[in-house]
This record gives structure tokens, sequence and C-alpha cells, in this order.
């Protein structure tokens, strides 16, 4: 679905990949680490269209989880390897904008994501693998 | 009535080597499965595994911590994992998770079983 609506307001593939991403990884989080796994938690998600004609979208996710401190949700040194961990770093490198806040109603946090259609994050600096095929 | 699992991953052998092809999309539901069909491959102890993900048009993290975890039994079991086929979206994903110098990838399932 999100793929979808991020295609109707003009995203390249590319983009509104990145974005049904973000948005799987932010939810995904809030059910495992927010939620700890309870299916029955709320989630709000609201996408916004801005600029006339649109030039970006901003995503807002709420729940009513335990809050946390935003300085507190990090992704992981990437140069450790292991599973896990990879959510916030992945919405951090394809979004223009993320910020983690305390929902003031005293419960829940309030993720908002931004993302431009004249974006470049989430393509540059690739390490390109010169052993795809070998045992390096 | 069992419930139908959300990933379809079917097995098959060529001269000892095990491949694995899941189909669809791999998140947080499908990842399970995933980690399921890798453990029971590696238990059967082939001389390689080789993961196809030429059907698999979607990935998020729960997928890729499940390779992880897969790469982590193949270095313990010291069975190469091989993963092939990755689309230009999935492979997109590794590229952002660095994940894409850490992995053995191929384009094709006979450039993997035969490496």
């Amino acid at each position: 679905m999100m793929n979808l609506s991020a295609k109707r307001l003009g995203f390249t593939d590319a983009h509104a990949s990145q974005i049904a991403l973000a948005v799987d990884e932010a939810i995904v989080n809030v059910m495992k680490h927010g939620y700890d796994k309870k299916l029955d938690g709320r989630i709000w998600l609201r996408l916004t269209p801005f600029g006339a004609p649109t030039t970006g979208v901003e995503i807002v996710i709420e729940d009513e989880a335990k809050q946390v401190e935003p300085d507190d949700i990090k992704g992981r040194d990437l140069e450790d390897i292991r599973p896990g961990g990879l959510g916030v770093h992945i919405i951090r490198e394809v979004m223009d904008d993320v910020r983690y806040e305390k929902r003031p109603e005293g419960s829940g946090m309030r993720l908002t994501m931004v993302k431009k259609q004249n974006s470049d994050r989430g393509t540059a600096n690739v390490r390109p693998n010169p052993c795809n095929s070998c045992d390096c | 009535m069992a419930d139908r699992d959300p990933l379809n991953v079917s097995v098959s052998d060529r001269s000892g080597v095990t491949i694995l092809s899941p189909a669809g999309e791999i998140g947080y539901h499908e990842a399970p499965v995933l980690q399921q069909a890798i453990k029971s491959a590696y238990d059967k102890k082939p001389r390689k595994l080789v993961i196809d993900l030429t059907g698999v048009n979607y990935m998020a993290t729960p997928g890729l911590a499940t390779l992880v975890e897969g790469l982590q039994i193949s270095k313990k079991n010291n069975t190469p994992l091989v993963l092939t086929g990755l689309t230009e979206r999935v492979r997109a994903v590794f590229e952002i998770a660095r994940l894409n110098t850490v992995f053995k990838i191929t384009s094709n399932v006979d450039e993997a079983v035969t490496l």
C-alpha cells in the first residue's frame, strides 16, 4: 500500500520502495520493542504530501507503547555483523529527515519521517564487493 | 486445518548442494519460516547451501537478520553459504545495510552451485 501510494504521489520506483521499507521497519520496531510483540497494540500511520505539485511526503507513525528517550534510538554499528538492529539504520539511510519524540499524551512515541522527491538518500556510498565470487 | 505458512520455501538438491528457493516477501512474519528452512537444511549437512532469492520481491530487516544467522551457522559448520538471484530491490536493501560485502553473492544458481 505504501509503495503504491508513494508512486501515485510521483515518487520513482526506487524511492517508493525505500518509503515502503522505512515504514515497514518502523512499524516492526514498534511491534517488537514498543509493544514487546503484543499483536493488539495500536499504531497510527499518517502520510501527508507537501508541495504543489508534490515535492515530498511526511510520514508520521504513532503508538501507545512504552516511551523511551529519543536519543537512545540508534542504529547499530554496521561493522558488527550480527542479526538484528538494522531497522533504525535503514530508516535513517533512506529518509531525508527522521525525528523520534515522546508523544505529549504521556504514552507512546511519535516517529516523523520525510522523503523528498529529489532525494539521493539510500543510493550513495556503496562499497563494491570485489570478491562476490571468491573466498576473500 | 493447519494454517498456511506465510512463506513458501522450496528445497532442491544438486550434487550434494542444497538449494533453498523462497518465494514472495520476507518480512516480520515470513522470516521465521526461512529461518527454520535454513536450520533444517544445515541439519542435513549439505556440502554447500545456496539460497536462491530470484523469487523474493521484497525483503525487510527480519529477512536480512535471518540470512545473517544463516551465515553464522555456515561459519560454525564450515559449510559455505551462497546467495543468488537478488532482485534490484532486494540488492538495494543489502547495500544499505552493507551486507552486500559480507555474503558471497552470484547472479544465478548454476554459478552458486559451481563456485
